[in-house]
């Protein structure tokens, strides 16, 4: 441990509406703690810079699955475990139960929250990809009131999303009208468990007699933020897959990722890996 | 009456085991002693330079901490193995990142990491050298001088301490030649270094922790404060894994905390988190060999030069021996009519490498194994037939000159993992199926030896001397410095007594070792516990039994039989009868070299281990053409190990002896950036985990040897040597490509797979992480 614990400060307010209240009113400002499974390694490393944290750990208006018949909608605070448990979510999204069981270890995905992955922001985390491909919608939340936004407006830059200071994820809707829909996921991680993704990729895509009608690509380690490889969907709609139509929408993912070299693999590996994934998909159709 | 069954080859829990599951086991960051303060290390921050100012930031008030410069240290400022170039706390100059400069100690713990870094250091830079090749060239001198310069040590060893003639080459029908390399390689021990250190002016030092080899501690704290050995104890406390990772390094942390509990007059501990541990400690030396074999149109070898180069890091440390027995390895299990083998360990401004699970011989063998099968490809033959034409028998002279009198039989091990394995079927499966699917499978395999116990003449040298003594209860109670770290030197070294002395395994007890109680059994290492001390063990056991002899039922008055029957009644009455006339009973045993054991430093050669291991290790593998990512799917590992003591424990130090060696040639990247290890932390310094292993099956042969406990070898470092070079056949086997350097990673696959020239994984810029935000790795600096 190099951090001075006795140096920080967690409040934990036993309802949503009184952490919003403090998010509101306090002039300093708070960092929310769910699971805490970025923020704890941060500790232990000395690396934790905001030093009062407000937890949101067990909120029970945050951490629900809520099934009406046009949608699902995922409380923020909701962990892998209950998103892999659920017969709903692993019935109708299964790639998004398949990209939970990835996160982490068994213990992180008992701790860590859907949300938690999402407003971490981090360009590699596991649940993005498939969340962008299922175009998901966020419901934030502030004591200025709620507002809903499609999930591929959320991230703005590295690390910087449309969240305002005094607001909080509130949950995450996916529609149920995945009929008929082909949907591939997979992660390149540095080993098969407990690794963070050199490139991921999610497709949910339909087609008929051969000819894409509507394709969604959702990346990892790609660009600066989990994207939409709009370009690359764009190629391949409406084409029938033919070495030419593949070959194009090679091109289309080359023009539009900004891989890095980093500590885990190079620029180069990751969109040709990339490609050669969204290849492996289309073989399938 | 009984005639108990014997316990050696049967698997009776651990002597620890029960502590463990229930968590009562105490590892050192669980003791606490009264009054204890904490201790944190000040550390280089640059891999080369001149100190020329240490401050200290007035915000932190330093009256509150015990701070140990070098000018505190009463004796030598050094830590002791082979040669006294490595000083205890950094002085004018740094040879390496991560370097100790000065030693803080608080009644806080959670007040260091501030302190530390509020230690202001300032430096002159010099140039700094971190591979082989650079501390080749000399044109920097960060070591040494003359023809010493940068190389902590060179071998030469000839066969028949001859030169290859040249006519050998001149009329060889082939010469192959290939260059591999090997990487380094934390060994990831699940405790990490730690120690509580306690000082008194009468009494002296009292180091206990986490460690592998007390009596290394004992002589660098002998050195450190001047003092002789009785006034430097040490107690070794339940040890969470080592690996050879707590061979050595204990000595440095060790005098550290001694140094900081003289000058605070308080106990301290010193515990590394990981981040510290993987950035500060020693790791395996990273290699570089170089064949070049002359053989002949059917497949025999003619004659082998091997050049062997590791990268030994800022000082010697233990480089002379890793180099040694690497050097020793490198022929392998096969005959050679001449042979030249040249070692060198040079020296760069990386922290000092270590002692790790194989010891120089992984690196060599690697080497030779995917050398072995490029000269099959060049000669046209399988790489079985190849190894078959050239394998070492009984009644065979090693490279060392060494006769081999015990059976060996590789040509048997050979048919028999390759039968287990359904390697030919396999082999044809795999050749039918490729070219058809983007996935690529291969099999491969490795032959190999690993000696056991210290080379050459190190265990005359050592001297080793074991004690069993009777409690006031009358059990009996072995005594060595031999220590338990995971991999069950308790439990055999107890069943080894409880068979010499006819009880239950239950009834015999072994001490917690501390220099003050136990004798110097020798170091915990080199595969040497197992036969060398379990030998020594089983002689004091028959020693003790002699003792009680007049006073067991005089029918059973016969102390060599394994047979003999009496009861454990029997025998703890006989005990307590001995206890009662003399006071108490400790008998002893020490090393005897076998009359046949002889090595000769000078020339290299003679008997450079008493006994061998035996190995062939076929692995499968899959490579991914989508992700160029390959993975063992299955393994095999068939050894001759002697007599096999305890089948659980030894199948579960292959099982993890294979785990180690598949991160080694798959996984386990150490990222240097300007001698900082950038990746520092369990997340991306990447181990395999469960999920990314394969089945591992694991024989044994049992050939009982004369020179161990019951026929017993070494097992502890065999399973690190096979599985890399078996991998990388594999791989090739697979892909059709020659891949020589380990660890080999998806991006090097992907380099070769797409040929973009000008790149390698070398580009990796491991300072930058955009997932964690690690943008620097920060050691406690």
């Amino acid at each position: 441990m190099r951090s001075n614990v006795t140096e920080y400060e967690l409040t934990a307010p036993r309802s949503l509406d009184a952490v919003l209240q403090i998010l509101a009113d306090s002039p300093d400002r708070y960092t929310p703690i769910a699971g805490g499974t970025e923020l704890m390694v941060a500790l232990g490393a000395g690396r934790l810079q905001p030093k009062k944290l407000i937890s949101l750990w067990n909120l029970k208006e945050l951490r629900f699955i809520e099934v009406t018949p046009d949608a699902v909608i995922i409380g923020a605070a909701t962990t892998f475990t209950d998103i892999r448990k659920h017969p709903i979510v692993t019935a109708e999204f299964s790639i998004l139960a398949q990209a939970a069981s990835w996160t982490g270890s068994i213990a992180n995905q008992n701790r860590g929250t859907l949300g938690g992955n999402i407003v971490n922001a981090s360009p590699a985390a596991d649940s993005p990809p498939v969340l962008l491909a299922y175009d998901a919608a966020v419901t934030l939340v502030s004591t200025r009131g709620i507002r809903t936004i499609p999930y591929r407006d959320f991230h703005i830059s590295y690390k910087r999303t449309d969240l305002a200071q005094d607001e909080l994820l509130h949950s995450i809707t996916l529609s149920r009208n995945m009929h008929g829909y082909t949907t591939y996921v997979r992660k390149v991680g540095t080993r098969n468990a407990q690794a963070i993704s050199k490139v991921a990729v999610a497709i949910v895509a339909s087609s008929n007699h051969g000819v894409i009608e509507s394709i969604r690509i959702g990346a990892a380690s790609l660009r600066e933020t989990p994207a939409r490889l709009v370009a690359t969907e764009q190629s391949l709609l409406k084409q029938k897959i033919t070495p030419a139509t593949i070959a194009k929408a090679r091109a289309a993912i080359l023009s539009e990722t900004i891989p890095i070299d980093d500590i885990r693999s190079t620029a180069k590996y990751r969109s040709v890996v990339a490609a050669n994934l969204i290849e492996e998909f289309l073989q399938t159709l | 009456m009984t005639n108990r069954p014997q316990t050696v080859g049967s698997s009776p829990i651990r002597k620890e085991g029960r502590d463990k599951v229930l968590g009562r086991a105490q590892y050192i960051d669980d003791i606490t002693l009264p009054g204890m303060w904490f201790g944190a290390t000040v550390r280089s921050s640059i891999p080369r330079g001149r100190i020329t100012s240490i401050s200290f930031d007035p915000a932190i008030p330093w009256h509150e901490y015990t701070i140990v410069s070098a000018a505190d240290i009463p004796g030598e400022n050094t830590i002791v193995h082979l040669t006294k170039d490595h000083p205890c706390l950094a002085v004018t100059h740094v040879n390496h990142c991560q370097e100790p400069i000065l030693l803080l100690a608080h009644p806080n713990r959670a007040v260091l990491p501030a302190a530390v870094a509020a230690v202001h250091i300032t430096y002159e830079e010099l140039p700094a050298i971190f591979t082989i090749e650079d501390s080749e060239k000399k044109e920097q001198i960060i070591w040494g001088e003359g023809e010493n310069a940068n190389t902590f040590k060179t071998y030469l060893m000839q066969k028949d301490q001859k030169p290859i003639p040249d006519e050998v080459w001149q009329t060889a029908d082939y010469i192959v030649e290939g260059e591999y390399r090997t990487g380094a390689q934390e060994q990831l021990y699940i405790e990490n270094n730690g120690v509580i250190a306690e000082y008194d002016p009468e009494k002296g030092v009292t180091v206990r922790g986490s460690m592998q080899c007390p009596f290394y501690l004992v002589h660098a704290l002998e050195l450190v404060f001047n003092l002789p050995a009785e006034k430097c104890r040490v107690i070794q406390t339940e040890t969470g894994g080592a690996f050879g990772g707590k061979e050595d390094f204990p000595s440095v942390i060790g005098s550290h905390a001694a140094l900081l509990a003289m000058k605070s007059a308080h106990p301290v501990k010193l515990c590394y988190d990981r981040a510290e541990d993987m950035a500060a400690t020693t790791k395996r030396h990273p290699s570089r060999t170089r064949h070049r074999t002359a053989v002949s149109k059917d497949g025999k070898l003619l004659a082998g030069e091997i050049d062997f180069a590791i990268d030994g890091g800022a000082y010697a440390t233990l480089s002379p021996v890793v180099l040694s027995r690497g050097t020793i390895h490198a022929p392998g299990p096969y005959h050679w009519p001449h042979l030249t083998v040249r070692a060198k360990a040079m020296a760069t401004n990386i922290p000092p490498h270590g002692a790790f699970r194989g010891f120089g011989a992984p690196q060599s063998i690697f080497a030779l194994e995917r050398h072995m099968d490029k000269i099959a490809k060049v000669v046209g033959l399988t790489p079985e037939e190849l190894r078959r034409r050239n394998f070492l028998g009984t009644g065979y002279r090693t490279a060392t000159g060494q006769l081999l009198k015990d059976p060996v039989d590789m040509q048997h091990l050979l048919t028999r993992a390759l039968e287990e394995s359904n390697y030919h079927a396999k082999r044809k499966q795999f050749d039918a199926e490729n070219p058809i699917s983007t996935i690529k499978r291969g099999i491969g395999f490795a032959t190999f030896f690993h000696g056991a116990g210290f080379t050459g003449s190190g265990e005359r040298r050592l001297n080793s001397l074991v004690e069993i003594e009777l409690t006031a209860e009358g059990r009996p109670r072995i005594l060595v410095s031999s220590t338990e770290f995971g991999q069950g030197t308790n439990t055999i070294l107890c069943q080894i007594a409880a068979d010499a002395l006819n009880l239950p395994y239950e009834e015999v007890l072994i001490a917690q070792p501390d220099t003050t109680l136990v004798p110097n059994s020798g170091p915990t290492v080199a595969s040497r516990t197992a036969m060398v001390v379990g030998k020594l063990v089983e002689r004091a056991a028959e020693s003790l039994l002699a003792s009680l002899a007049p006073f067991l039922p005089p029918l059973l008055n016969r102390a060599r039989s394994r047979a003999a029957q009496y009861t454990r009644t029997q025998f703890c009455h006989a005990a307590l009868k001995y206890l009662a006339q003399h006071g108490s009973l400790k008998t002893e045993a020490r090393y005897q070299s076998p009359g046949d054991i002889f090595w000769d430093d000078n020339t290299y050669s003679g008997e450079a281990y008493p006994a061998y291991a035996w190995a062939v290790y076929v692995a499968e593998v899959v490579v991914d053409t989508t992700t160029y990512s390959a993975q063992v799917t299955n393994f095999y590992a068939l050894q001759e190990v002697g007599k096999v003591l305890h089948p659980i424990l030894a199948a579960g130090q292959i099982e993890g002896g294979v785990a180690q060696g598949i991160g080694y040639a798959l996984y386990e990247k150490c990222l240097w950036r300007n001698g900082h290890l950038a990746n520092n932390q369990m997340t991306n310094y990447i181990m395999p985990t469960s999920a990314d292993l394969p089945s591992i099956h694991v024989s044994f042969e049992e050939v009982p040897s004369p020179h161990g406990a019951y026929g017993a070898k070494g097992i502890g470092e065999l399973p690190m040597d096979g599985p890399a070079p078996a991998i990388l056949n594999a791989i090739e086997h697979a892909t059709g490509l020659a891949f020589n350097e380990i660890p080999l990673l998806p991006e090097d696959i992907f380099e070769r797979m797409t040929r973009i020239p000008t790149s390698s994984t070398e580009d990796l810029d491991p300072i930058i992480d955009r997932d964690t935000q690690v943008e620097t790795s920060e050691v406690s600096a």
